[in-house]
């Protein structure tokens, strides 16, 4: 500050401003004392403006994307092992649907690239490291910038548009396992190969509907990545609407209709010999998602308490044939007849914020079996036993969840589960588990 | 399916008739940049706010609600500096809109515009959520708003060309009273000259620079980190060595930290209205100010 008033007085000095102020009207000495307020006030702007000017990042490491890690790590306590997990009444989904291993392990890492890639695209790579060493590729998108009246279309890999819950990104869920029903109709979650064309509606009122079309990589469409064909293996409609009610709560509903069509879609199942045998399923497969979700925080600020309330109902009709044991390890082996399925399942959870940092949860899963009709046993050339996997059973799960935040790049979450999706077990699952964010700050969706 | 692309089509088909000499649509980020933009738009323009002083711009959700409004925006005007990172790039990404993407006319950042204070040198998380580019809260001080209001008027007049002359005259005649107001303000505001103050968090830096106030503590030990009783007992044996005269909190803060340490050290804490609509008679960005200061100048009687 001294030294600016110097450097100030200096200046008007050397302009050659009356040194004999005593001579001078009151105006006058006004004025001069004004002049030197705005030099000096020019002074401290160029002094601030050189400060940022040098505080500027330099060179190519400015153009650099934002990076971010995802690390996280859990303890779990299961009273069934978990290499037996399975949910009966469905049709296993090949994905990576049990829960972590007993004991402590380490979670997926994540690594997450984004950055605006010119005017035109918007590019998004997210990488998971899987604690046995294996990487996977995500995420890895892009997305237009450039298109106008509500337009977006996004290429490459990507969480489906189908229901809420698939497009979050595990260390954002608030529990730490997928719904019941993600697992058996979604292989806990749906990432494809493709192109979506999204538009949103220029209304006051949130609208979007829009169209994925993918390769059918995974589960519903098959488990193999995806058939060797031209064209599409999978194709996924959606829309949503959403808004606000009041100064408080704001709401969306969404529904999807994603269809593939499978072709060898095996899953392992044990026959009434008690032969491990693997099945083959060729059809149509059609699921429907309803998802609805309520946040609530006083005036929306949601620093101090928030609530969240999340459902999701699933339905899935499929029809085609069945292969029972296609490498014919049994007498009755290799035989294809008709199947055709109906069922659903869905999940309701609450969160709250009731102070800062701290967090309860509730989440209730059911799954409903529905009926299913197979063609070998109608016939009477196999038996139900055959198949025990899709023997009639809905599977339930309750949840309950405390986490801490000390900030918004970390998480501590402990979690119990009684989970029945297993006919003939009960699995009491305990979990303490850590979530934490390294570099850029991320941003979540709604 | 069908239906509901006829149903698309019918909703799009209805709004591409409205008539095209609507006002210009701004989106604000924060309340202070709708005001100055309806200073300067009149009704040209159409500000809509998509935060209000009771909420924390650090933390908001990116509601289908906001992504609607900025779908169909011509000018975006936000703080910058990081303030919105959590929130306003994915609505950027999902709203469809190529007018307000970042680098394109219709995206102004005010912070661009101004000096910043407390760029830090050291960035570290461990030091609190905190903006590499310097804070961002710069609407606290009049004389940034002046800043501001030049290159927003200048920024109005490129992208609806066709008011362009509304946008110079306004902005002129804003100026003009808002170079009075400054005049007035900073006499106003003489006697907060030096006086020490706790603050809540780091939004009030820009003010206690033009005050020449003193900002001697946090009430969050870390930017971004609720307060702690921890903390709080800190600073109560720091208030005993160096007092300070006020403690100021925002209307989205909750008071509870600011009046415990307020009953414990014996000092007022004052509600400031941080921006338009904090206060009653924080109307408008004249009244912000003034209420401002008079907070400030009725607690330290």
């Amino acid at each position: 500050m001294y030294h600016k008033g110097i450097l100030a007085f200096a200046v008007a000095a050397a302009l050659g401003l009356p040194r004999e102020a005593g001579a001078q009207t009151q105006d006058e000495l006004r004025d001069l004392r004004e002049q030197v307020r705005q030099l000096d006030k020019r002074v401290t702007d160029a002094e601030q403006a050189a400060i940022q000017a040098s505080s500027r990042p330099a060179g190519e490491n400015a153009l650099n994307p934002a990076v971010s890690l995802i690390l996280n790590g859990i303890y779990s306590n299961l009273s069934q092992d978990p290499a037996n997990f399975k949910i009966n009444g469905f049709v296993p989904t090949g994905g990576d649907v049990a829960p972590p291993n007993r004991g402590l392990s380490l979670g997926e890492s994540e690594l997450a690239i984004a950055a605006n890639i010119d005017q035109v695209f918007r590019g998004t790579g997210i990488f998971s490291v899987s604690p046995d060493n294996g990487i996977e590729v995500e995420e890895a998108y892009i997305q237009t910038l450039a298109l106008s009246n509500g337009f977006t279309i996004k290429a490459g890999r990507f969480f489906s548009s189908v229901g809420y819950q698939n497009q979050v990104h595990p260390h954002a869920w608030d529990f730490t396992d997928a719904p019941l029903a993600s697992k058996v109709f979604l292989g806990n979650q749906l990432s494809d190969d493709g192109i979506q064309l999204k538009w949103v509606a220029p209304t006051v009122l949130y609208f979007d509907v829009g169209v994925e079309a993918g390769r059918g990589r995974n589960f519903p469409a098959g488990p193999d990545g995806g058939r060797n064909k031209n064209g599409f293996g999978s194709v996924n409609l959606f829309t949503h609407i959403g808004g606000d009610f009041g100064t408080g709560t704001a709401w969306q509903m969404g529904l999807a209709y994603l269809t593939t069509s499978p072709r060898d879609r095996v899953y392992d199942d044990i026959d009434s010999a008690g032969t491990p045998v693997t099945n083959s399923f060729a059809g149509k497969s059609k699921l429907w998602v309803l998802d609805g979700i309520l946040k609530w925080a006083p005036n929306f600020n949601p620093t101090e308490r928030y609530f969240k309330l999340q459902g999701e109902y699933f339905r899935r009709s499929e029809n085609g044939d069945l292969t029972f044991d296609t490498a014919a390890a049994t007498a009755g082996g290799n035989q294809t007849s008709s199947y055709a399925s109906t069922q659903s399942g869905g999940y309701l959870q609450g969160v709250y914020q009731f102070v800062p940092m701290w967090r309860v949860g509730y989440r209730y899963d059911r799954l409903n079996a529905g009926t299913t009709s197979i063609g070998l046993v109608d016939s009477g050339a196999l038996t139900p036993a055959d198949f025990p996997i899709l023997a009639p059973y809905n599977p339930t799960r309750q949840t309950i969840m405390v986490d801490w935040s000390p900030s918004e790049f970390s998480r501590v979450r402990l979690q119990f589960a009684q989970d029945r999706s297993r006919s003939d077990a009960t699995d009491n699952q305990i979990f303490l588990q850590y979530i934490v964010s390294l570099g850029a700050h991320g941003a979540h969706k709604f | 399916m069908k239906t509901i692309l006829k149903l698309a089509a019918a909703i799009g088909s209805a709004l591409l008739a409205l008539p095209a000499a609507a006002a210009l649509k701004v989106f604000a980020c924060e309340p202070e940049w709708g005001a100055l933009a309806q200073e300067l738009g009149g009704d040209k323009v159409s500000a809509y706010s998509a935060t209000t002083a009771l909420q924390d711009p650090h933390r908001i959700e990116a509601r289908p609600s906001l992504i609607a409004r900025i779908r169909s925006a011509d000018l975006l005007i936000c703080s910058g500096s990081e303030l919105e990172i959590g929130w306003l790039p994915l609505l950027l990404t999902q709203s469809g809109n190529s007018k307000v993407q970042l680098g394109a006319a219709g995206y102004f950042e005010a912070s661009q515009y101004v000096a910043r204070l407390e760029v830090p040198k050291v960035i570290d998380r461990a030091l609190g959520d905190i903006h590499p580019g310097g804070n961002p809260h710069v609407h606290t001080d009049p004389r940034n708003i002046a800043r501001i209001a030049t290159a927003l008027e200048d920024r109005l007049a490129r992208v609806d060309p066709a008011n362009a002359e509304t946008y110079h005259s306004r902005g002129k005649s804003f100026l003009a009273r808002w170079q009075a107001a400054i005049a007035r303000w900073e006499q106003e505001a003489a006697p907060l000259k030096g006086v020490p103050l706790v603050v809540y968090h780091k939004d009030f830096s820009y003010f206690i620079n033009w005050t020449r106030m003193r900002e001697i503590a946090a009430l969050e030990p870390k930017p971004g980190i609720p307060p702690t009783p921890a903390h709080l007992a800190h600073l109560i044996d720091q208030m005993k060595n160096s007092p300070a005269k006020v403690i100021v909190y925002s209307p989205y803060n909750s008071p509870q930290a600011a009046e415990f340490l307020s009953s414990r050290v014996g000092i007022p804490a004052v509600m400031m209205p941080f921006t338009v609509g904090g206060t009653d008679n924080a109307k408008d960005l004249f009244g912000l100010f003034d209420d401002t200061i008079q907070r400030l100048l009725g607690a330290l009687k």
